[in-house]
């Protein structure tokens, strides 16, 4: 539940934004993290963000989630 | 990456092997649990080498008194419950909130925004937010609170169930589970507190403490680093998650927390009472507490028959050893909370356990 997720900041307005992770698009707000700019990589966590985050890791964490939706809609995976 | 994969894995080796005893890493947060089922990362382990999972799954922590009081709420006509999805399945001594969601007044939220605006949308009603989470989520809670003051809206409150995650790893120490050699501490919640927090457990407990995220590679380095020093007796404070943690963490949201929350004595599932281990509205806001404005408590709850969440969340039993584990508690028919949530231990070890 306290999982983030790291998205790009594509429209700003005041402290209301649009972020962008892999082509998903959802509202932020950016009450906690005043200092973030449009274009920034943010982790935002139940529509906030809370941390900036370098580029580098945020491509390894979007990898990551790729790889774990092909995992998940796999058909065969092994499952309990 | 594999070259660092091999060096870390050389590295928790060597160290099992000079320790010549059980290592005990707990990791304090239920995404933790989950990514390092599903990375496989227990199989390369070396069996000198136990993970722990802890209380760190704010849908398993919290206590039956809690769920019972959301119920309550959830029966009254003149109420809307706003939820984060985790919780609508938890059962309560009576039903869940999905047996209720059928009445049309307990709303699936995705954000605290969303709940000020259900709130702003149904005059008529009053809204209560199920504010569960640790220090990751509790600022967007403040957040909503200060927005609803600030309009002057009425018809908004929260039901607080935050937590703190220190509280509760000085409690295990203190004696509820003191065999834990070290900790893989919780990334996200560290974007909040800071690396720094953690350090007290190193000084004052003398055990390791390593900020991770959750990729695979950082969890398996965590895991080296703890093992490093436990071997070299000399336990420290490192975060390997240093493109997202700082040492101060983000000090607009602990202010935000400050102003809104303070600290005060807290039920934990399977626990008990944790001193100053739960967020409670400070004065100035009280208007916007559902425990206050309904006339409730949060007081401990009637444990759930059989279910052993508490033990679980300590650490003192693995979920197998629980009777009802895969028998008559699975994810579809969840008997306790660690088994409903996804990031819970019970759930976890359904899912992946047997895959090892
Ligand atoms: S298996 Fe089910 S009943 Fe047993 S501890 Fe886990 S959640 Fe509780």
């Amino acid at each position: 539940m306290c999982l983030a997720v790291p998205a790009r900041i594509i429209e700003l307005e005041g402290d209301k934004a649009i972020v962008d992770a892999m082509g998903n698009r959802w509202k932020a707000k950016t009450t906690l993290l005043p200092e973030a700019k449009l274009g920034d990589v943010v982790l935002v966590h139940a529509g906030f963000a809370i941390a900036p985050v370098d580029e580098e890791e945020a491509k390894k964490t979007w990898e990551l989630f790729a790889e774990i939706e092909n995992f998940e809609n796999t058909p065969n995976k092994v499952s309990g | 990456m594999l070259d660092r994969i091999t060096h870390a894995q050389h590295t928790i080796e060597e160290a099992c092997q000079g320790l010549e005893r059980q290592i005990t890493i707990m990791e304090v947060c239920g995404t933790h649990t989950v990514a390092i089922f599903r990375s496989g990362i227990r199989s390369i382990l070396p069996a000198q080498l136990k993970l722990l999972s802890g209380p760190g799954c704010p849908v398993c922590v919290t206590d039956q008194g809690y769920i019972d009081a959301v119920m309550q709420l959830a029966d009254r006509d003149d109420c809307l419950i706003a939820t984060y999805g985790d919780m609508i399945r938890v059962p309560g001594s009576d039903g869940s909130l999905e047996t209720r969601a059928s009445r049309g007044n307990v709303k699936v939220v995705l954000s605290s925004e969303d709940a000020l605006q259900l709130a702003r949308d149904n005059p008529g009603k009053t809204v209560v937010f199920i504010a569960v989470g640790f220090e990751t989520t509790t600022p967007a809670t403040a957040v909503v609170v200060k927005e609803a003051a600030g309009e002057g809206i009425q018809n908004f409150t929260i039901l607080s169930g935050h937590k703190l995650v220190l509280p509760a790893m000085r409690a295990l120490l203190g004696g509820m589970n003191d065999r834990v050699d070290g900790f893989l501490c919780p990334g996200h919640v560290s974007t909040i507190i800071g690396a720094g927090a953690f350090r007290e457990i190193v000084e004052n407990y003398r055990r390791p403490c390593v900020v991770a995220g959750f990729e695979p590679l950082q969890i398996i380095e965590g895991l080296a680093e703890i093992c490093r020093q436990l071997a070299a007796r000399k336990p420290e404070l490192k975060s390997v998650y240093k493109a997202v943690v700082t040492e101060k963490g983000n000090t607009a949201a602990q202010r935000i927390i400050d102003e809104c929350f303070e600290p005060v004595d807290g039920y934990w599932r399977g626990v008990g009472k944790i001193p100053q281990s739960t967020l409670a509205l400070r004065e100035k806001y009280r208007r916007f507490d559902a425990f206050r404005r309904f006339g409730l408590e949060d007081g401990p709850g009637r444990e759930i028959r059989g279910c052993r969440c508490g033990e679980v969340l300590c650490g003192l039993i693995e979920p197998r050893d629980c009777p009802l584990f895969a028998t008559g508690c699975t994810p579809s028919t969840p008997i306790g909370p660690c088994m409903v949530s996804s990031e819970g231990t019970c759930a976890a070890w359904f899912k992946y356990g047997r895959r090892k």
